[in-house]
Formats: C-alpha cells, structure tokens, sequence
C-alpha cells in the first residue's frame, strides 16, 4: 500500500541521514608533509590538567610550523580513553598517568611508543587565610579538619592514596570527588578546609587558594606520557607535536606551570 | 430559628433584605440573572456582601459594620444545588454521614444516623451504592437526605428539580413536601408548581431586588405586576375599581367580581386566565367582556396555542389560529366571560 | 481490546516510531555491552550496594518531604489569590528548567558554611554541606516542582464545587481538606510523588556540587556511576542497568496503583 511504503521510507531516510551526519565528524586533511614544511590539522585529546600549558603549546607549535592547525580536546583522562577507544578521531593522546595510556597502547590505538613528558607532585591547598591552620601533611588527618581529596579511581586519588600509606597518615575525607576541579571548588569556596591536588592546579588557581608543599609528595609521582594515535590523518604532524611536547622548548613551558621533569 | 437578612453587592447590582420566619419555606421566583444564586451564596456564606448584615437565631452571619463573617462550616446552613455533587469518592451512606460526622459524631452513630435519613427520603436501599451509580433522580434523593443529615437551621435550595426528567421530579416533589413541611428553608425556582407544592410565601426578585412577595397563592394567583403575572402564567390587567368591576387605564369597561375587597375608586388589578380569553376578528356579541388589541406573536404550547397581544394573552386551538389566519400584526378581539375576571387591590 | 491507528495519519505513526526508537535505541545498546558474566558480582560489590541502598533511602525521604512542602504549596497556587502569584509560580517552577548543578551550587550558598543560612547554622553546630541530608535537600529542590505541577493541574480540574458542599455541610477547612479534596486529587498526587521520586533518584548535578561524594553518605548511585567510569566501565554499565530497571519498576507499579484510585473513585468529569 502506497501509505506504509512512505512511511517506511521515512524511517529509512531519516536513519541514514542520522548516521550520515555521524559519520561527518571534521576529519583531518590528510597530505603528506614534504620534507621541511609541515602541513596538515591534528586534534589532540589531553588531560584536564593540561589545559593551560597545552594552549600555549599549540600556538607554539602552529607558530613554527605555519600550515598546521592543532585543535584540542581537554577532559578527565579516562574519558577520553573511551572517546578513543569508540572510534572518536583523535591524533594524539596526552594522559594525566600512564594507567589510562596502558589502556590505549594495549588496544593497539598507540602509533610508536608512549613518551613520558612531565610529572606531577600533589600539594595540600587550604582557602586563602588557611582557616584550619593546616601545616603539614599529618594535619589533614585531624578530626576538626575538612578535607576533600580525589577519589581513588581518579589519577589524584591514587597518588593521594599512595602517599596515605608511605606515611602512615589516614585521612577521613568528608568528600571523593571525581575530579580535581571539583576539589578546587570546594576548597576555594570555602566549605572544605583543605585538599589535595596538583602542584600545577594550585599554580593555576592563583590567588583563589593558598599551597602548601609537604615533603612527603615525592612518595607519588604521576608521569604523564603522550603519544600519537595509530588512526591518525596526519601521522607526520602529529609525531612532530609528540616531539615538540617532549623537547625542550615543549618542558621549559610546562616547567613554567609547575610540572616536573619527566 | 428566624433569619433576618440584608446586603448589597454593588458589582451585582444586590440590593435587598427580607425575612424567614422559623418553619417556613419562601421560594425564590425571578428570571436568570436576577440574583437567586447570589442571594444563596449570600446566605451559606459562599460570597461576601459589599454592605449588609444577616442573623439567623439571633447568631450573626455576616455584618460588614462590625467586621463580622461566620464561616460557612459554622452557620448550620445546608445547600442543595440542581447538580447534586455527591462525593464520587465515598459511599451513598458515607455520603450522608458526611455532616453527622464532620460535627464529631462517632462513625458508627453518623451511620446509623444516615440511614434514618435515607429511609426518610426514600432511597434507603441505595445505601451502598456509589454515586456514580445513581441515576439522577436517585442522586437528587440522596443529596437531600445528606443535606437533612446535618441537621442545618435553615436548608437553602438552588432549583433540585432543574436537572431532572420531568417524570421523576413529581415523586422528588412530593419527597420535598413531606420534608420540608416543618423546616425553614429558601427555595430558588423557576417553576411556580415547586412554588405551590413546597412554600408558604413567595418572593419574586428582578435585577438583583425584591419586586413583589407575600402568600404563595396570593402571589401567584392575584398578581400585581406585570412581572409576576408572567412568571404564574397569568394576563394582568389594572386600574380603577367600578361597582361592576374595573375600568382599566385605556378606559376599557369591564365586568367582573372581587376576589377580595377593594373600595370603588381605588386603584385595582385584576388577572385573567389566558385559556379564559376567546379571540375573534369581529366584535363578539353577548355581554361577555372584550378588547381590541394587535397580535404580537403566537407560541404552540401542548396542544393549544398561545396568542400574545399587547393586552392580553388567549389560548386557542391551532385549528381556529388557523382558521382565523392569525399572524403577528393581525387585529383581533379579546373576550372573557365575566366570572373570568378576579378584581383585587393593586396595592 | 481492539488494536489499530485510532485515526491517525501514517506518517504520524511513523514519526512517532522513531521518536520512540530515539528513546529506546539507547538504552537497548546501554543493555548490550553488559558483562552478563560480571554482572552480579558487580552490582553486589560493597560500594554498589552502598550506593544503591543510599539511594533508594535519600529518594524515598526527598519524596516524602516534596509530598509534606509540595501539596500545601499546589493548594495555595491551585486556589487562594493574591499579587504577584504568577510570578510566584514561575519561580517556585524554575528548579524544573534549571540546571541541577547551577541548583546545587545556589543551594551551597545558601546552606554551605559561609551560606546565608548555613552560616547561622554552623553558629549552632549543625553543617548540612557534606552530609546525608545535603543529598535529601539537593534532591528536594530539583523534586519538588514535579509534586506541585502535578497536584495543582489536578486542583484546578477538580474545581471548588464539592469543598463548598463539604463546608455547607458543617466541614472545618481542615476536615474538607482531609475528606474531601486530597481523596479527590489522589491518583495526581500519586503520579506527582511517582515523578518525584524518580527524578529524586537520578539526580546528579546539584548532589555532586552541593553534598559531595563519600561512599554510603553522599555517594548516590548516580555519583557512584559517574566514578566507576574512570576505572570500571563495566560496573559504570551494570550499575546503570539497575537505576533504569529500578526506575521502570517504580514508574509502572505507582502508574498502575494511580490508575486504581481513579477507577475507584469514579469520578465523572
């Protein structure tokens, strides 16, 4: 009948109109670069925590290499582990620990191998004033203290966990959040006293919060590894953005916020 | 138990104070919009006056003076409307125990109660019923035993016949009769047969005032103005009382006896029955009564038709409308005989 | 029971199809990547359990509170006048188009420590922030405009006729509430805390942003999702199959209940 044989074609065009427009995701020109001109887009998928150093990086990069365009992609590492591994086009893989980037170079994703190009320490943060009177890393374990650190299955937590037990310290949060931001937050607005993040968050954060260093920090060192994608458009930009990170002109930026040495 | 009530409403254009004396049933007459509604809600405290004060028993219900308003919940004040709006949630009986119980009379002494007044208003079978069930007489049986249940100092009624089939209203009357027999009570109709059947007085509202009241059959029967003639169904006429009967405004003789005793020389009305009235196109002969008017308009009713004038109404068979090719401007001659005419005071 | 279009064009059929399909697809997908092999072992962990019974407790006490707030407030909306009640309503609505973080984080500063009442509070040595009734408020507010939607529709239709009766015959405003219009607007008011209750149970945003997350105090089943992403994308998954069937199951066994009463009550329009 004339009626359902409209309708089903309906259905069908408005399904292939909904997968064509997925499969339309801004894929990178890909041309391969002639030798000293370096052409070509990338997207780069990156740890939150990188957020800022890698802007600068970018620009960096497209400065020296006009011709090239580098688009970025920050979220929590482990989500973007999944975007990857669905399929989402990504050329390069910054992670904030080299358990997310395991997850990668194990589905055969990675282009080459992973190569470490920072670290990172935690640092307690209190409010501005330090209300609690926090002073070493033993004072977070008070009863009157509240803290708020990551939660174990985020890259923070871990290292907060680490760094637990190599002291001997055991801290009643009173929250675990998900991310660092959201310990930032809290600390900054005031409700918690203090938590532990990112040396580099703290720099970030500015005058919104107040660090304090403790020595016990080097017990947890999160590398962070960087690797360019095996399904990459652009194989010879996004190898050359891998080396750039890792170079010197790449650490002395990232020093600059507070990430170590790798 | 005496209710003494006067208000206004200005936006309503309300105006009016009257009296029900304990026992008494006053019914209500007047066209749509002539404030019967309001002067219910007035009563039940569902609306508040703009100026006026109301007592019954010597309690007050409103007095805008003094700032007083008693809540409906309090005034022992029941309303039955044309739609019975039983609880659709409860039972018939729970229905009726509603009142007994919203006093504090204990569940099973309200029920008990309930079926009393069921069996009062005939529908005690019904007991277990839900509203739903009911048919609208039914329905109607019920919500006057419920309103009874409550045992109110005055029962207001707003038209209980107006929504049902016209062969159950007659069993709902006579139901009404017995039980308001001895009860105050205010009863809003359009239908003068509820007024015959159920009140003791009659007041006839027009444009939210009192334009005429007084005895049921005095009202009705002997009307005075036009207003109420048209409501009983009845031709008015008035003017001077002769010693044969009345000379009316127009300068019209006519012959008829007194119904009650009015001097000559004083102003009189007088009512005729419309099924009394004859029409003809030529002057009739005999001594019956007549006058000339013009035809307005004709109106079948049952099995007569009614012809308007601008004098009188007659009611005549459509064979002689026929016969007689009565349209609206036709000039006709209206005669009655002169036991017809019923002369009284106009006062 | 007769099936069949009920007189609507095909291609609206057809498009509703597909919006069903939109919704459906979903969570069909969602049910395929389960590890079936895993499955019971997971949702019994420790921390699933926690979580789920967390839950379960927080939504029920939001319900109830949304029920004790919420139908007063939908009786004044449905039936007392007076200025500015429209704007009233429209902001006693906004948590419905709100973000829920945007409401968890106007919740911090009002019950936070430095909040507008969190501060007198503090004085008196009760801090909401971080605790178990920070998850019930949280789910309140994003809640409660559900309850009051819902009962207040239901109030206007009902109309005041039959509370007028139930004065007239001698009720107090209390009794005729009690007897009269609640037992009338029960199936919405049902339908409303149904509604109430599953929104309480999936709500996230205000939760992480306002009470935080801490196993068995503040960790919902939502937030305990939302963590087991970044390390167990299968208990994420199986987690999440248990939210939607426990939310089907609650919306179908209280949409059944609801249409009960109705029946019951026969109510004639």
């Amino acid at each position: 009948m004339k009626a359902t044989t409209a309708s089903a074609a309906l259905i069908l065009g408005l399904g292939l109109a909904l997968a064509g427009c997925a499969g339309g995701a801004p894929a990178a020109t890909g041309r391969s670069a002639s030798p000293g001109s370096l052409e070509g887009s990338i997207t780069v998928f990156a740890a939150a925590s990188l957020k800022g150093t890698f802007t600068e990086l970018a620009d960096g990069f497209e400065a020296e290499h006009p011709g090239t365009t580098v688009e970025l992609n920050f979220a929590g590492s482990s989500d973007l582990v999944t975007q990857i591994t669905e399929g989402a086009p990504a050329d390069v893989f910054a992670s904030a620990d080299t358990k997310n980037m395991a997850k990668v170079t194990e589905a055969a994703l990675a282009d080459g191998d992973p190569v470490d190009f920072a670290t990172n320490t935690l640092e307690i943060v209190v409010s501005p004033g330090n209300p609690a009177g926090i002073e070493r890393f033993a004072d977070l374990a008070r009863d009157d203290a509240k803290v708020v650190v990551c939660a174990l299955a985020v890259p923070c937590g871990a290292a907060t966990s680490t760094v637990e037990t190599a002291t001997g310290v055991d801290i009643a949060p009173v929250s675990e959040e998900s991310s660092v931001t959201d310990v930032l937050g809290k600390v900054a607005s005031g409700e918690a006293d203090a938590g532990l993040v990112y040396v580099t968050d703290v720099i970030a954060a500015g005058d919104a919060v107040e660090g304090i260093a403790f020595d016990e920090s080097g017990e947890a060192v999160n590398t962070y590894p960087i690797a360019a994608l095996r399904d990459s458009a652009s194989p010879e930009v996004a190898r050359a953005f891998v080396a750039f990170v890792a170079s010197a002109a790449g650490r002395r930026v990232l020093a600059d916020a507070g990430f170590g040495a790798p | 138990m005496t209710l003494q009530f006067d208000a206004r409403v200005g936006e309503r254009g309300f105006d009016l104070s009257f009296r029900v004396a304990p026992g008494e049933t006053v019914a209500v007459l007047g066209p749509n919009g002539a404030g019967k509604s309001t002067l219910l809600n007035l009563v039940a405290g569902l609306l508040r006056p703009d100026a006026g004060r109301a007592t019954l028993g010597g309690e007050v219900l409103f007095d805008t003076a003094a700032g007083a308003f008693a809540a409906p919940h309090i005034r022992g004040i029941s309303m039955l409307a044309q739609d019975a709006l039983l609880f659709p949630h409860l039972s018939v009986l729970e229905n009726v125990a509603f009142g007994p119980r919203s006093a504090g009379v204990r569940a099973a002494a309200a029920r008990s109660a309930a079926r009393d007044w069921l069996a009062e208003a005939d529908a005690l079978e019904l007991a277990d019923r839900r509203p739903a069930e009911l048919s609208g007489g039914q329905a109607q049986r019920i919500a006057v035993a419920r309103a009874l249940a409550s045992e109110p100092r005055l029962l207001l009624l707003d038209e209980p016949m107006a929504a049902l089939d016209v062969s159950v209203s007659p069993a709902i009357r006579r139901m009404l009769r017995r039980v308001l027999a001895d009860r105050a009570a205010i009863v809003v109709t359009h239908d003068i047969l509820d007024a015959f059947t159920l009140a003791d007085r009659v007041i006839v509202l027009d444009g939210g005032a009192i334009v005429d009241g007084g005895v049921t059959a005095q009202v009705l029967e002997r009307p005075r103005i036009r207003f109420t003639a048209g409501l009983a169904g009845l031709n008015l006429l008035t003017g001077v009382r002769t010693v044969g009967g009345l000379v009316g405004d127009d300068g019209v003789e006519l012959r008829g006896a007194a119904a009650e005793p009015v001097a000559v020389g004083a102003r009189a009305a007088a009512s005729v029955r419309p099924s009394a009235v004859e029409v003809s196109l030529l002057e009739p002969d005999g001594t019956r009564n007549r006058m000339r008017g013009t035809v307005r308009d004709l109106e079948p009713r049952g099995d007569l038709v009614r012809v308007r004038t601008e004098v009188l109404s007659a009611d005549v068979t459509p064979a002689r409308a026929a016969e007689l090719d009565l349209a609206a401007g036709t000039p006709v001659w209206l005669a009655f005989p002169e036991k017809a005419l019923s002369v009284y005071p106009a006062g | 029971m007769r099936t069949g279009l009920g007189g609507i064009p095909r291609w609206v059929a057809a498009i509703a199809a597909v919006g069903a399909l939109f919704v459906l697809l979903p969570l069909a997908a969602m049910t395929t990547r389960v590890n079936w092999a895993e499955f019971l072992p997971l949702i019994t962990s420790e921390s699933s359990v926690a979580a789920l019974l967390l839950s379960l407790r927080t939504s029920l006490a939001a319900t109830a509170l949304c029920v004790l707030l919420g139908v007063p407030m939908a009786l004044v909306l449905a039936r007392a006048r007076f200025r500015g009640q429209r704007i009233l309503r429209a902001l006693v609505l906004l948590p419905l188009v709100l973000p829920p973080v945007v409401g968890g984080i106007a919740l911090l500063y009002t019950f936070g420590r430095r909040g507008l009442i969190g501060q007198g509070l503090e004085v008196l040595g009760v801090s909401i922030a971080f605790s178990t009734t920070a998850v019930v408020l949280a789910q309140t507010f994003v809640a409660l405009p559900f309850l009051v939607l819902s009962l207040e529709g239901a109030l206007r239709t009902v109309g005041t006729r039959y509370e007028a009766v139930g004065a007239t015959l001698g009720a107090s405003p209390t009794t005729v509430l009690r007897r009269v219009t609640l037992p009338l607007v029960l199936p919405a008011l049902l339908s409303g805390a149904v509604l109430s209750f599953a929104r309480a149970l999936g709500e996230f945003g205000a939760t992480l942003t306002f009470a935080g997350s801490l196993q068995g105090t503040t960790r919902s089943l939502p937030l305990e999702i939302y963590l087991q992403r970044e390390t167990s994308p299968d208990t994420a998954v199986a987690l999440s199959l248990v939210l939607v069937v426990v939310a089907v199951v609650v919306v179908g066994f209280a949409h059944r209940a609801g249409a009960g009463v109705h029946l019951s009550a026969g109510l004639r329009s």
